[in-house]
């Protein structure tokens, strides 16, 4: 059963990779180097990504239903 | 979580040795050089971060301290230092301090300065540092300049520090002239970025 939350990346986003790092799940990776990219179908929403990231750029979200 | 450790998780030993070995011999400083080159090259040939993401050997020492030495207060970083606003405009000031330092350099390669035997910190304050410089064999500008590289180093590293006990650790990174520069050269390298929530179709990535 899929998380009720997953963490969303904002434009502010500086790709330093710390939420890379932190991801118990490895769900995000960092795009050409220009911004940080969660893959949906494997982020729990735990938020530590959110927590780390320095940029304070990542927030969690709630999933839409039926999503 | 314990992931395995690579030889490059143990990067961030760099930090305290560069800054050890410009105390003792200033012309050490040089080595940095490469803390200049590497990302940029990474960034134009690579097309990525990746000095960011796995190499630099500064974050992981603002990491280390900040987070298992937990020497960080951990407070969200101020709204204003993450503006773009901000990053461009101290990339901007950092670039042109550079200059003023190569200039410095050029004026005592050709003769019409004296070597300045000293560190500058924060750009402002002159402290001595004779003796790391002992005459050597190159030329008066190799150590001015070494001299001006070290203070561009030990200054950003004390802002690092500053900003990680303050804020979050790699607080330094949100403004980092370095990965400024590298994301500005991905971004013209590689486009616009992707909209958020594009990640579950990989599309970008075929």
């Amino acid at each position: 059963m899929p998380s009720k939350r997953y963490a969303a990346v904002g434009k502010h986003c500086v790709a330093c990779g710390c939420c890379v790092k932190v991801c118990p799940l490895s769900a995000i990776s960092i795009w050409r180097g220009v911004i940080a990219q969660v893959d949906r179908e494997k982020c729990v929403g735990c938020g530590k990504c959110a927590r780390e990231c320095p940029a304070g750029t990542i927030e969690l979200r709630d999933r839409e239903v039926g999503a | 979580m314990n992931r395995k450790k690579h030889w490059y998780d143990y990067l961030w030993i760099v930090t305290p040795i560069y800054l050890g070995l410009g105390f003792f011999n200033i012309l050490f400083a040089w080595l940095g050089m490469i803390f200049f080159c590497l990302p940029l090259l990474i960034a134009i040939f690579g097309g990525s971060k990746l000095y960011c993401n796995r190499y630099c050997d500064r974050g992981q020492f603002l990491s280390l301290l900040g987070g298992r030495l937990k020497l960080s207060r951990n407070k969200p970083t101020p709204r204003w230092m993450r503006t773009k606003a901000f990053r461009y405009g101290f990339l901007v000031f950092f670039f042109l301090m550079f200059f003023q330092m190569l200039f410095t350099t050029y004026l005592v390669g050709a003769g019409a300065k004296d070597i300045g035997e000293f560190v500058k910190l924060f750009w402002t304050f002159q402290v001595p540092w004779h003796w790391a410089y002992h005459g050597t064999l190159f030329a008066p500008w190799v150590a001015q300049f070494a001299f001006g590289f070290y203070s561009i180093m030990l200054t950003s590293t004390l802002i690092g520090l500053i900003v990680m006990v303050l804020f979050k650790p790699r607080t330094w990174c949100v403004f980092c002239p370095m990965g400024t520069m590298t994301q500005l050269l991905c971004t013209l390298r590689s486009g616009k970025a992707p909209a958020e929530g594009c990640a579950s179709c990989s599309g970008c990535r075929r």
